[in-house]
């Protein structure tokens, strides 16, 4: 595997206009920061797992990434080049080579298109000049890869089960031979047999075509299965950047400890003893997020400073990154 | 006299492409006091299975064997003398909590009309007693917040508002129907938390139905593992997963990555779930069974003892599954 920077999020922030009940017209909107000062470097071979609670942001930054949401400042840079700088035509020769794959495998399959159809889209959308020989060619040996049988081609998408869907949407995400995949919860939807098929088959084509992965879940087990490195968000804020080792055995934000606690461990002796660090209290508003760290107001360790000063996200050990002024 | 008492349970459904059976030959049996966890995919009955004793089946569906609630026969009693039971005795929380509550109406109204309804309580006191209860679940400020709607509740509050309704009078079984699954972990841990706490504060029995073998692990006394609408395993949880001898709790057990665990590869069960429409021959599970042979995929295996407590449903031997 080559060890080179492929991508860089730089600062990235993506702020949505929200209004609320009761506002006249021209009151002004409110900004609800769902991503805020996002930055990370992702090298060639490498998965990282973005994790953190519904409402933290993680699937906004993984669309603002390929431009499906406009960011409001930042840079993304694909080999060198600043995708928000791009138009539309220029970013086209980029976004081949970055694909997704969704949550909700049936939902997104177009149900009046057969699978044949369905995962020729992308190359007929980027080579429209293919040979149709040539399309049916690339379809038969994708299909293969994921593990479906060539002879479904002219099946509609009702016909297969989630994990079939699943493994659908793979083969559309790998059609046109990208980079990088970007996995939105992929396995979230499915049951737990077919969720390790999935994991073991995304792991294995990583491997097989030298694909960079961004994989968003909110189960930490399987983040940590898939990851070399791992980003919690909580909010629209990194809270913690390391390599998933060590994200695991050494948390070092209080947020990441309590998440981490709070994952259940399928073995009763364990499960049993366990030490339970409970967050009290729920997810504060991010059209009005608390002053100074994110967390603060549902931290153990808060003091005065929190909410005063804004912790800067800093290196705190080798490659460990965090944004807490007491941290461990 | 066991406390709760399901024998032969089937539950089938009448559809347009003809009868599905969703729950078949299910029995077990539930002590005062205990946890009982239901795990299986989706699709395996367990959700049916709660339903078909509460009475809850939707219009198109049947079922049949029985279930006994402190000695009381109480599958298919006529809905006016099912209402004296469920809420009163039996109560039962649901995955989601939005859908589960009435969107139009105040809590303190929905809550209030459980006891008013039941108990025959004066309204103000059905209130009070329903701000109690949701001091018991710690909903903080509960003596302004019951008066809200529950869309201003976030998804972890609904769900304590929930529990607090289910615990109104006082059941003596909850049966909690994925209680969790759409909660962040975080929240997912505060609301187990909440149940054993309560679970002890009040003595009652809990069915616990759930796909998260985590939750399991560290919420419950017995666990019965379903598959294709069928009982595979039953047992002690803490025994079960370190002696699970079926094919499919093992499999089970091992597809799931674990985050104390750094294995390289996930172990996966081949194949699909299987599709409910096609009346089963054999074991449900044989088509994805590695130890499988042709005794399986033509007779029914059933439930036998393995040792206290333990049960399995498997033709395989013990000894050529370890």
């Amino acid at each position: 595997m080559s060890e080179h920077k492929i991508l860089q999020v730089q600062n990235l922030k993506v702020n949505f206009d929200v209004s609320s009940e009761g506002d006249m017209p021209w009151t002004k909107a409110k900004k609800l920061q769902a991503v805020n000062n996002v930055s990370f470097d992702l090298n060639s071979g490498e998965t990282l797992g973005i994790v953190g609670e519904s409402g933290c942001g993680k699937s906004t930054l993984a669309r603002a990434i390929v431009k499906m949401v406009p960011a409001d400042s930042g840079k993304v840079i694909w080999f060198g080049n600043d995708l928000l700088t791009l138009n539309k035509s220029e970013m086209r020769q980029h976004r081949k080579q970055i694909q997704m794959i969704f949550q909700d495998p049936l939902a997104s399959l177009n149900p009046r298109m057969n699978i044949g159809e369905i995962i020729a889209e992308p190359l007929r959308t980027h080579y429209p000049k293919t040979p149709e020989s040539d399309v049916k060619e690339r379809v038969k040996d994708v299909m293969n890869k994921v593990g479906l049988l060539d002879n479904l081609v002219n099946r509609y998408p009702h016909e297969f089960s989630g994990g079939q869907c699943q493994r659908i949407g793979i083969a559309r995400a790998l059609i046109l031979k990208p980079k990088l995949i970007i996995c939105d919860e992929p396995v979230s939807a499915l049951d737990v047999s077919i969720q390790a098929q999935v994991v073991n088959l995304l792991m294995d084509l990583q491997e097989e075509m030298d694909l960079t992965l961004i994989f968003i879940a909110h189960d930490l087990s399987i983040v940590k299965h898939i990851s070399t490195k791992i980003m919690v968000l909580y909010l629209g804020n990194m809270v913690e950047l390391a390599n998933s080792n060590d994200i695991y055995t050494k948390p070092r934000h209080p947020y990441t400890q309590a998440l981490i606690s709070a994952v259940p461990i399928p073995d009763p002796s364990i499960e049993k003893s366990k030490k339970l660090i409970l967050i009290e209290g729920d997810l504060p508003s991010p059209v009005d997020p608390p002053s100074g760290c994110v967390f603060r107001t549902r931290c153990q360790k808060a003091q005065d400073i929190c909410a005063i000063e804004k912790p800067e996200f800093k290196e705190v050990s080798n490659n460990h990154e965090v944004a807490c002024h007491f941290h461990d | 006299m066991s406390f709760l008492e399901v024998n032969n349970l089937k539950v089938e459904f009448d559809t347009a492409d003809g009868v599905v059976s969703a729950v078949n030959n299910v029995s077990f049996s539930l002590d005062e006091g205990k946890i009982l966890a239901i795990v299986g995919e989706s699709g395996s009955g367990k959700s049916q299975t709660v339903f078909a004793m509460n009475g809850l089946l939707d219009h198109n569906g049947r079922a049949s064997g029985s279930v006994k609630f402190e000695g009381k026969e109480i599958l298919n009693l006529p809905s006016r003398e099912l209402n004296l039971i469920r809420a009163q005795k039996i109560a039962m929380i649901f995955q989601d909590p939005m859908t589960s509550l009435n969107p139009y109406v105040r809590v303190s109204e929905q809550m209030a009309e459980v006891l008013v309804h039941h108990q025959g309580v004066s309204k103000s006191d059905a209130i009070q007693q329903s701000i109690n209860m949701l001091d018991a679940v710690k909903i903080p400020d509960a003596k302004n917040r019951i008066r809200m709607y529950p869309h201003e509740f976030s998804g972890g509050m609904r769900q304590r508002v929930m529990i607090a309704m289910s615990l109104l009078c006082h059941p003596k079984l909850l049966i909690a129907d994925e209680p969790t699954t759409a909660l962040d972990v975080t929240v997912q841990a505060q609301i187990m938390q909440l149940l054993a706490d309560i679970q002890k504060e009040f003595g009652m029995s809990i069915i616990l139905i759930t796909h998260d073998l985590g939750v399991v692990a560290g919420n419950s006394d017995e666990m019965l593992v379903m598959y294709g609408g069928e009982v595979m395993e039953i047992g002690k949880t803490e025994h079960l997963y370190s002696n699970a001898t079926h094919p499919y709790t093992q499999g089970l057990m091992s597809a799931v990555p674990r985050l104390d665990d750094s294995a390289d590869r996930l172990v996966t069960i081949p194949g699909n779930p299987p599709n409910m429409m096609l009346t089963p021959v054999g074991c449900p599970f044989s088509p994805r069974c590695k130890f499988a042979n042709t005794t399986c995929s033509s007779q029914t295996p059933i439930l036998t003892k393995v040792n206290n407590d333990h049960y399995r449903a498997c033709h395989v031997a013990i000894e050529d599954t370890l």
